[in-house]
């Protein structure tokens, strides 16, 4: 039986963090990445499809608006809507929200400012396929880069994301308080990061990519990729089974940054 | 008879959508003396050459436009209009 992951990373005109998320796959993990362009109509058996960071088309209209009709699209969001893992990062859930894989939208941060520093993240759920390799509470210092990262929606989809424990991170801050000055772009209810319904789509606006090595100097955002090929792998051994309380032994070393060797598999 | 209608799409954010850029705006143009700028809310004009058999068939095409790609409903309104001439 075939064993491992491939992951698919969509490269759009001004996608720029598609390299990094293939390192972290391939450097950090020791899985298969390959590049699946915008004009592809093809998703060549991927196990996960990336959304990567970066400006699509410029940014132009609406940030993700125009990347979310390329040509690959179409073929992501069937595999999106039949269950197929999907994550989104920066621009990448932009895209997803613009394709309407996940509710809300991402608008200018509060301040205008373009954010790009690390900011501290909260796993408000460890029972998706994108975070079993975390505990519930771990706090992690992620990345972000961007200028448009505001997560706005109505408060009837806000309760309904918090009511089915949708929102898997959270802007935190040391002490892993979701307080305002920790919040860095306005996001409503210092959301991070959310799941659709099903639980197979994360977008989150962090990179977990860019702290996934250990020549990076932080290994925090590892453990999405770990989580899955946990996830990967538990589907292959076990169709249709989508629990995700089974996070393989070892999985959480990763998350707490115990493990120097970022090529370590567990 | 088909011609080209000249339509405007006059897209901005939504009513309760924080709009930082307005925020930005109404800001400055208090430090320029403008006193009494209660609000000012920032959005797009977006300008279209739309080959249609009536105003109104130009109007509903763009419409459906908007919905698709132009405006992004969770977040903007938006008003089309078919401009005279």
């Amino acid at each position: 039986m075939e064993v491992g992951m491939k992951v698919g990373i969509v490269r759009f005109p001004g996608s720029n963090c598609d390299a990094d998320v293939y390192r972290a796959v391939t450097d950090g993990l020791g899985e298969r990445a390959t590049y699946l362009w915008h004009k592809s109509t093809d998703l060549e058996g991927v196990d996960v499809v990336v959304l990567p960071g970066g400006f699509s088309y410029g940014d132009y209209l609406r940030a993700g608006a125009i990347a979310r009709f390329s040509p690959i699209m179409r073929e992501v969001i069937d595999f999106a809507r039949g269950g197929g893992l999907t994550l989104g990062i920066c621009n990448g859930f932009q895209v997803l929200c613009e394709a309407h894989l996940l509710p809300g939208a991402l608008v200018r941060n509060r301040n205008l400012r373009f954010r790009c520093h690390d900011v501290g993240l909260r796993v408000e759920n460890a029972g998706t396929p994108f975070t079993s390799a975390y505990g519930e509470g771990d706090l992690l210092h992620i990345p972000i880069a961007h200028g448009e990262g505001q997560f706005v929606a109505e408060a009837s989809t806000l309760d309904e994301l918090e009511a089915e424990n949708r929102v898997v991170f959270r802007y935190v801050d040391r002490r892993g308080q979701a307080t305002d000055a920790a919040n860095p772009n306005g996001s409503a209810r210092n959301i991070a990061g959310i799941v659709n319904a099903e639980g197979n789509i994360l977008g989150l606006m962090p990179h977990p990519e860019r702290h996934s090595l250990s020549v990076l100097g932080n290994t925090d955002g590892l453990a999405v990729f770990q989580s899955l090929l946990a996830a990967v792998s538990r589907e292959r051994s076990h169709p249709g089974d989508r629990r995700t309380d089974a996070a393989p032994p070892g999985a959480r070393e990763f998350a707490a940054g115990a493990v120097a060797g970022a090529g370590v598999s567990s | 008879m088909s011609r080209v209608w000249s339509v405007d799409v006059r897209v901005t954010p939504r009513e309760g959508i924080l709009d930082p850029a307005g925020e930005t705006i109404r800001r400055a143009l208090g430090n320029l003396g403008y006193e009494g700028v209660h609000s000012v809310r920032a959005g797009r004009l977006i300008r279209l050459e739309v080959e249609a058999d009536g105003p109104e068939a130009a109007v509903a095409s763009t419409e459906k436009m908007c919905e698709q790609l132009i405006a992004n409903p969770i977040i903007e309104d938006y008003v089309v209009r078919v401009r005279e001439g």
